[in-house]
């Protein structure tokens, strides 16, 4: 076994095990082996990167096992970019979370184990969601995606209660639900596919699959579980609340990474197996509840009168964008356009809204609670914060140059290309919007008070510049190029101009 | 032959079971109800995988669909053991073993 391959399984297996030592050492060590474990991980996904960079797509049949009997695990530019993704954003997270969980205001002995308890199971969850996430990137198999969605699910789901309210609880069993609806017409889909091809094996499910009522049938199970769980719209009831009650670290993972997990897998199937005639005819309505979620989740954005489920509901109008791909990827000779344009916004997405929940977080530490009418002042108190808002708010809008403008960019013009523009207005449309959400909070934040209150409880360094890294990142992804060099390694449009792979 | 309309009953079974358990989940109120449903419609598929095993007359069986059942139970297994824990939860808290409303 060289040593590429090993690699692979590292970075699958280096959380699973620093979840484990992170619980067993107990909550005082746990925040240590997460940083451990982050450094660990980093270092090895440098390290793939660098392999896909140079040799092209990884793959890697654990055990030596070869399909259909052994599970295939394999690394292209999109895998790696997903992965320094989950990276950039955990690690931050976990920055954000050491502040979070060291609070000095609780006094009684009874807040502060309870406070402990919630930190130790913090750590050691995020571990394991980061290793299904991990594992989810590089299935190549469609049973294992199967398995690491279920995963994620239920570390994200174990991840809200943690907050331990009757909401959150509620909240949580209504996502576990859900989710699990969505996992059964998944794993239906999944069957039928095998008792129909006999591979579970992307790439051979790929050559096999062909359009006929069975496999329709599968494809359409599929994809409505998956819809089911990235929460486009008609099937986001579960997600405003189950993101806006969570902890505040939570809720920042579960809004950037845990809804791209399921998104990622879409995207893989949709590109890499299903064929050609179904996806023409599915993109299409697709793009219908993309549109809807875009206006929707917006208008219901404006409606909020609490900051944080208003945030929520901004992500239910950045995941319409996310599926907008589908449409505009169905006349092949624009689909890189449009694939990179979503990819980009699945990034900019991803760092803008954790910096955003975090800053929320950094609201209600400092002023108690987040009604948007009532939060005069914010400004003078946390101007860090509010300054990373502001900049999160720039790629959410799309405004140039952030991140979130490079890929409504990309996708305005693949949809003027193609010749569907009323794509590009639903898009110019869904940024006017955002921009009417962002504002209308900017708007009270910013208003000055003569008395500047002291924050009722201090918010600590760490919490105020995570989210202004990650904003600044946000905005940063607009002013290279270099995620769309890597995308090209391996990416499903051979007719697009690709990069010379150097052997 | 046989084994062919005995694949064909199997088929139909499963699927009736997952639309039993999918009308029992969106029917019921009661969260232990709902839970039982989601296994019913799990139980459905499984039933599904067990009857693809068999893939042609000989007495051959395909090991994948089984393992693939196996590994089935044992998510579902874990999602029902903590599905049940969090409506313990919710019922300590509120007294009710039902969602309440969307609309709050």
């Amino acid at each position: 076994m060289d040593e590429t391959t090993v690699l692979i399984v590292w970075v699958i297996l280096l959380p699973f095990v620093g979840a484990m030592v992170a619980f067993i050492l107990g909550p005082r060590k746990a925040p240590i082996v997460t940083i451990i474990t982050s450094y660990c991980i980093i270092s090895v996904v440098a390290a793939l990167t660098w392999q896909v960079w140079k040799y092209g797509p990884q793959r890697h049949d654990v055990g030596g096992w070869v399909a259909p009997l052994g599970i295939a695990l394999y690394a292209d530019g999109l895998t790696v970019l997903m992965l320094i993704m989950s990276i950039v954003v955990g690690t931050l997270v976990s920055v954000y979370a050491l502040g979070y969980f060291t609070d000095s205001s609780i006094s009684s002995e009874t807040g502060k184990a309870n406070h402990r308890s919630k930190s130790s199971f913090f750590w050691v969850l995020w571990l394991f969601l980061w290793a299904a996430l991990n594992a989810l990137f590089l299935s190549q198999d469609i049973f294992n995606i199967y398995i690491t969605l279920e995963l994620l699910t239920l570390a994200a789901v174990a991840l809200i209660t943690l907050e331990g309210e009757s909401e959150a609880i509620t909240a949580a069993i209504r996502y576990l639900l859900t989710s699990l609806v969505g996992a059964a017409l998944f794993l239906f889909g999944v069957a039928i596919l095998y008792a129909n091809f006999g591979t579970l094996e992307l790439e051979g499910l790929g050559e096999l699959v062909q359009t006929g009522s069975l496999s329709v049938v599968a494809i359409a199970l599929i994809t409505m579980g998956l819809l089911l769980k990235t929460a486009l719209f008609p099937m986001h009831f579960w997600l405003p609340p189950a993101h806006s009650n969570a902890l505040t670290p939570v809720s920042s993972l579960l809004s950037a990474l845990v809804i791209k997990g399921s998104f990622y897998v879409l995207l893989r199937l949709w590109f890499q197996v299903f064929p050609l005639e179904v996806t023409m005819v599915a993109g299409h309505l697709i793009g219908c509840l993309a549109a809807a979620a875009i206006l929707w989740g917006s208008l219901a954005a404006m409606c909020q009168k609490r900051l944080k489920i208003l945030v929520a509901y901004s992500t239910v109008a950045q995941v319409g964008y996310l599926f907008l791909l589908f449409p505009l990827a169905a006349k092949e000779t624009h689909g890189l356009g449009a694939w990179n344009g979503a990819i980009y916004q699945t990034i900019s997405h991803a760092c803008a809204k954790a910096a955003m929940f975090m800053v929320v977080g950094n609201i209600i530490r400092a002023i108690g609670h987040d009604r948007i009418k009532d939060m005069k002042g914010v400004c003078q108190q946390l101007p860090v914060s509010m300054f990373a808002f502001a900049l999160a708010g720039l790629t959410i809008m799309g405004m140039p140059p952030s991140g979130g403008f490079a890929a409504k960019w990309m996708l305005i013009t693949t949809s003027i290309q193609s010749g569907q523009w009323w794509w590009a207005v639903i898009l110019l449309a869904g940024g006017l919007l955002a921009a009417g959400y962002i504002f209308s909070v900017l708007k009270y934040a910013f208003i000055k008070t003569e008395i500047v209150n002291v924050p009722l409880r201090p918010v600590p360094r760490c919490m105020e510049w995570a989210p202004l890294i990650l904003s600044l990142l946000a905005l940063l992804i607009g002013f290279t190029p270099m995620p769309l060099d890597l995308l090209r390694i391996g990416n499903p449009f051979p007719d697009a101009v690709t990069m010379e792979v150097v052997k | 032959m046989e084994t062919m309309s005995l694949k064909i009953f199997y088929s139909l079974t499963s699927i009736a079971l997952f639309g039993i358990g999918m009308y029992a989940l969106f029917a019921y109120a009661h969260l232990l109800r709902k839970i039982l449903a989601v296994n019913i419609m799990f139980t459905g598929i499984s039933l599904f995988l067990v009857a693809t095993a068999q893939r042609s007359s000989d007495s051959n069986l395909d090991p994948i669909p089984l393992a693939l059942v196996i590994t089935g139970i044992v998510v579902l297994v874990s999602a029902t053991a903590f599905a049940i824990m969090m409506v313990c939860k919710l019922c300590e808290k509120t007294g009710m073993t039902q969602l309440p409303d969307e609309d709050r």
